[in-house]
């Protein structure tokens, strides 16, 4: 088991994601990077589906009860073991009684903390991944103790060197269902300029900053995926993301790939991103 | 049986978007649907389906595999669908409260659409709705078939908390709030029973392509309704509708 002495800004559980219920209405969820969040996962050689905490912008204390083993991928905060500094993307010996600090956010918005073996939380519909109202929280709050099964674990490999994308601008895209609304001056704007993340940003959709022109296309409601970028009637560009509603009815102008969720899925609030051809 | 004119695209790495005429009918969900049934049938294995409208999305966020060679079958099965495959479709009788203390709009939108409370009660709830689709919340119908005399613009001011269960009006929609959330829908009503549940097997028993009509109870029904939403006793009825 360990603690959350402190939560931190918004700390939540999350695997791969909530899968097949999607004409219901429930969106996939699971980690924003799941490129990072899966790196920690095989680090500890755990199951893919392994649930781990998805940790933003500011980092949780936990005080860990059971011996295990750790690692840290995604945003870098230099993090620290009791007083020991420890690094991303390294398999960490913890004892009982070790406590996981958190500092400064220095890179990148999402850390992932894979557990050997997971976290342990209740399965909703298939997946332990935190969405409200399905499961009863949204992020982990303080004095919450999570199970896990104490390891002696041996890691094959203890560390890894990786060529990250946290410094990355460049968000690749695809045509997305409505692309062919777009105008001359809207295209310019989109591939030439660059884009800042707003202030709504979140799980949901991302929201950026510049407007495009205005549009008065009306469609019927159809599906929407993580990754869609919506072009409203006002201009604006919001990117739906990992909890996003599964259907809308804003033109779906472009499509993000898979790797580039990931990629602004580690940019905040006043990030510039640069739309680019996949 | 009518085949239609339609196309086949990728909608990035996880997705293939599938669509019909751009309008709404009921001839072209049935279409959809029958396609949606048949394809699930022929087992294509590891998709999540997404009917909406004129529009049915097959998802598979582990990536597709052979986009293009995929997308060719789907054409070629279109083609071939056999007449006699037909999607289940039901139509649910779902209980609401109409009292005003559910319905806090009730007075002020009886009397814009210049209707007493009980005309209103009736003409909501005499007619039958059909679902066009399911999202922007889990559970959260679509529902077509509203009658031009119930239309009436949003609230101008969207409240902050809309209680889980509620039933609104705005323009030509209606449906019901399946959580707690903001919105600024004209509420009628409240309907005891979720329409989704998390703990449930089936957490959604109602599907794309089915139909919905709203049957007035009184507070007393709605209390004893709630409390067999709530332990997953409540067995809604339903018609098996031929299409």
């Amino acid at each position: 088991m360990f603690k959350i002495l402190k939560p931190g800004f918004f700390t939540s559980v999350q695997d791969q994601g909530r899968f097949g219920y999607r004409d219901k209405g429930v969106p996939v969820s699971g980690a924003m990077d799941a490129i990072s969040a899966s790196r920690a996962n095989r680090l500890l050689e755990n199951d893919p589906r392994s649930a781990l905490l998805e940790i933003t912008m500011t980092g949780p204390e936990i005080e860990f009860e059971a011996h295990t083993c750790i690692c840290l991928s995604g945003a870098k905060f230099s993090a620290k073991v009791n007083e020991e500094p420890i690094g991303n993307d390294k398999v960490i010996r913890i004892q009982k009684g070790d406590k996981l600090s958190f500092g400064k956010l220095e890179q990148g918005f999402r850390a992932y903390l894979g557990i050997k073996g997971g976290v342990q939380e209740e399965t909703v519909l298939g997946s332990k991944s935190f969405y409200f109202p399905l499961t009863k929280r949204s992020s982990l709050k303080a004095h919450t103790e999570i199970d896990f099964e104490p390891s002696d674990f041996v890691p094959k490999i203890s560390e890894m060197k990786i060529e990250g994308f946290l410094s990355s601008k460049i968000i690749e895209v695809q045509k997305g269902p409505e692309f062919d609304l777009l105008n001359q001056s809207q295209l310019t704007q989109l591939f030439a300029e660059p884009f800042t993340v707003s202030k709504e940003n979140n799980r949901m959709a991302y929201q950026l900053n510049e407007y495009l022109d205005g549009h008065t296309m009306k469609m019927l409601t159809s599906a929407t995926l993580p990754g869609t970028v919506q072009l409203t009637p006002a201009g604006r560009l919001i990117i739906l993301m990992k909890d996003g509603q599964t259907t809308g009815g804003y033109p779906r102008i472009l499509q993000l790939t898979n790797t580039s969720i990931c990629v602004l899925a580690q940019k905040k609030f006043g990030d510039t991103i640069k739309f680019k051809w996949a | 049986m009518k085949s239609y004119p339609i196309t086949i695209r990728p909608f990035g790495e996880n997705a293939i978007l599938i669509e019909w005429p751009n309008e709404v009918s009921e001839a072209i969900l049935n279409d959809i649907l029958r396609f949606e049934t048949f394809l699930k049938e022929k087992q294509l294995e590891n998709f999540e389906y997404v009917p909406a409208y004129n529009s049915l999305t097959l998802v598979n966020f582990f990536g597709i595999t052979e986009s293009q060679n995929l997308q060719n079958k789907l054409k070629h099965w279109y083609k071939e669908l056999p007449p006699f495959v037909e999607a289940e479709r039901f139509l649910y009788e779902l209980p609401v409260c109409y009292d005003t203390e559910f319905g806090i709009d009730l007075q002020e939108t009886a009397k814009i659409l210049d209707f007493s409370i009980d005309e209103l009660i009736a003409a909501h709830s005499t007619h039958e709705y059909t679902v066009f689709g399911i999202g922007f919340l889990p559970g959260f119908m679509y529902l077509g078939g509203l009658p031009s005399s119930l239309e009436t613009s949003r609230r101008k001011e969207p409240r902050l908390k809309v209680k889980k269960g509620s039933v609104g009006l705005a323009g030509k929609q209606t449906g019901i709030y399946p959580q707690e959330s903001p919105g600024g829908w004209n509420i009628i009503g409240n309907c005891p029973i979720p329409i989704f549940n998390q703990n449930s097997e089936t957490p959604c028993f109602i599907k794309v392509g089915d139909k919905v009509r709203f049957v007035p109870i009184t507070r007393a029904e709605y209390d004893l309704l709630k409390i067999e939403g709530e332990v997953g006793i409540f067995n809604p009825k339903k018609i098996e509708l031929s299409v």
